[in-house]
């Protein structure tokens, strides 16, 4: 890696940037653990973390998890308790981040984890929703992260699975969803932003060594830029130190 | 463990497992239903991990009803794709939930009630797949809920640290939707890493899972929750959860596998010792972080 650093180390610094201070997350799995790690390291050390399987916490796991219910996710949480407890306080509009991800998303920020092809004879039968679902109802607003290729970057998902901004402005409203939509989609090429007006998603920085053009080649719709793109700003030295200690083995971002 | 699934899990009921999500799922249980040659099984649970595939590639499951199945260390189950993409080595049919609506379906369960309203997953595509979902709304405002649909399983089975002799279970780390779950089964198997005394266990009845008249059988099995994790007492098994899906990857090598781990072990302590002592001491927890005891004094 002549950059020094991995697109997922990359990702993860992106995503720690989208948690603000004292903000209740809904952490998930995989790369969100890490960055939930890093921006109670750094700008967010009031953050709080909850996972579905029922723990809140207010820092991170002092040892690397495999899952969300590994058992070193406990020592140290402020509450352990079930999964209807977390996703009520989800319900209630009380969780204002959290993080999914997908194998298919669409201009609109729409995500299917279920099903590539017709459900009853799917061609690809995907894990499904988990909380995903959940996160995307519920949350004040949420993050995509996932890897961009051009199939996985569709015009229009052929199944929601995670509801995004459906077909455009007020959609959400119509079909009496509470949550405020996806609010940026992490990628491994750039970090996309959702139009106040038009909810679509336009690219708002592409990662160094990429362009609006190199990004706009691996993405499925007509692709728009935000005014203001620029790139994306590398992990800073001590960013890819935070990350590498929690994750050793480069298990997550290797 | 042998007499509990002959006696419980029958041809064609409904089995809730996997409840605690990614920790302290019943694999004992499961490798046994799988020896026992059980068929048209339903599945329950939230995010079901490697068992539920193993589950479906051994042609003892008819339905799921999940939230998510896969592999947590390795993303898709390939049996469950195969299953459900081309019907082998049996078709499965899926009823999608999320994590949220399968844990208000078992709530609603438990309480006795037909259904639980919620504003999750309206817009999404999973409610207008399956009976398990309507339209509503609220009655006062108007405004759009999904109402979900009650589940009671015809057995639940979960694994805990303790439990006593009656069926009286103390379960702890994050529960996931374990209470429900056992609360909204008709019969409730139990497997327990150590059988206690009443008395020990009904000293905590805060902790305690469920009544014990809701419990069909206690099932002593220590370590029966491998090669998901147990508070206090393992570690997930992570080169497990990779290796099977590598070696799961063709019907073939599947079976293979299920050979090997399964149907060539003729219970639960012949798996460990396959698995190897080494490999056991590797995974028990070590660092031990008791609570401080309650004092329940009248």
């Amino acid at each position: 890696m002549t950059a020094g650093y991995t697109a997922r180390e990359l990702m993860v610094a992106a995503a720690a940037r989208e948690i603000r201070d004292g903000e209740r997350v809904f952490v998930g799995m995989r790369l969100p653990i890490l960055a939930f790690a890093l921006a109670k390291r750094t700008h967010a050390p009031g953050a709080i973390g909850l996972f579905e399987n029922g723990l809140v916490r207010d820092t991170s796991a002092d040892e690397m998890l495999f899952t969300m219910s590994d058992p070193p996710n406990v020592p140290g949480a402020l509450w352990c308790t079930s999964t209807g407890n977390i996703m009520g306080l989800l319900e209630q509009g009380l969780v204002d981040l959290g993080f999914i991800g997908g194998a298919e998303v669409d201009r609109y920020g729409n995500l299917n984890t279920s099903y590539i092809g017709e459900p009853r004879r799917p061609r690809v039968k995907l894990p499904g929703s988990g909380g995903g679902a959940d996160i995307a109802s519920l949350a004040r607003r949420f993050v995509i992260i996932m890897p961009q290729e051009t199939h996985r970057f569709v015009e229009r998902v052929g199944y929601i699975t995670s509801p995004g901004h459906g077909d455009g402005p007020g959609w959400r409203e119509r079909v009496g969803l509470p949550g405020g939509g996806p609010s940026a989609l992490i990628t491994t090429l750039g970090v996309f932003r959702f139009d106040e007006r038009t909810r679509e998603a336009l690219l708002a920085s592409y990662h160094p060594g990429q362009s609006v053009d190199t990004v706009r080649a691996a993405t499925g719709w007509r692709l728009r830029a935000a005014p203001d793109v620029h790139e994306t700003p590398a992990p800073s030295d001590g960013e890819l130190a935070l990350v590498r200690a929690c994750d050793p083995r480069g298990f997550w971002t290797r | 463990m042998r007499e509990a699934i002959a006696r419980f899990v029958t041809d064609g009921v409904s089995v809730c497992l996997g409840t605690a999500l990614e920790a302290a799922i019943p694999f004992a249980a499961g490798h046994e239903i799988v020896r026992q040659g059980k068929r048209d099984l339903t599945l329950i649970g939230p995010i079901s991990d490697m068992l539920f595939d193993q589950l479906i590639g051994a042609g003892s499951v008819r339905r799921v009803v999940a939230a998510w199945v896969g592999n947590v260390s390795a993303g898709l189950g390939h049996s469950y794709r195969r299953a459900t993409e081309r019907g082998q080595p049996s078709p499965v049919a899926v009823a999608d939930h999320s994590n949220l609506t399968l844990s208000l379906a078992l709530l609603a369960g438990s309480l006795g009630v037909p259904y639980i309203p919620t504003h999750s997953l309206l817009g999404s595509d999973i409610p207008a797949a399956h009976d398990g979902f309507e339209r509503g709304a609220d009655p006062w405002s108007g405004a759009p809920l999904l109402l979900v649909s009650a589940i009671r399983p015809d057995v639940t089975i979960v694994h805990v640290q303790r439990a006593d002799a009656e069926g009286h279970c103390h379960a702890w780390g994050p529960l996931g939707v374990t209470r429900e779950a056992a609360l909204a089964a008709k019969q409730v198997i139990v497997v327990a890493e150590e059988i206690w005394p009443a008395a020990r266990i009904l000293a905590d009845p805060n902790l305690v899972l469920v009544p014990a008249f809701k419990v069909a059988a206690v099932v002593h099995e220590p370590w029966g929750a491998l090669p998901s994790p147990l508070q206090g007492c393992y570690a997930r098994d992570h080169d497990l959860f990779t290796s099977y899906h590598d070696e799961s990857r063709t019907q073939d090598g599947f079976r293979a596998w299920l050979d090997r781990w399964v149907l060539g072990v003729g219970d639960w302590p012949s798996f460990l010792k396959l698995l190897g002592p080494e490999r056991l001491d590797r995974l028990r927890a070590r660092r031990h972080l008791p609570s401080e005891p309650l004092d329940y004094g009248a």
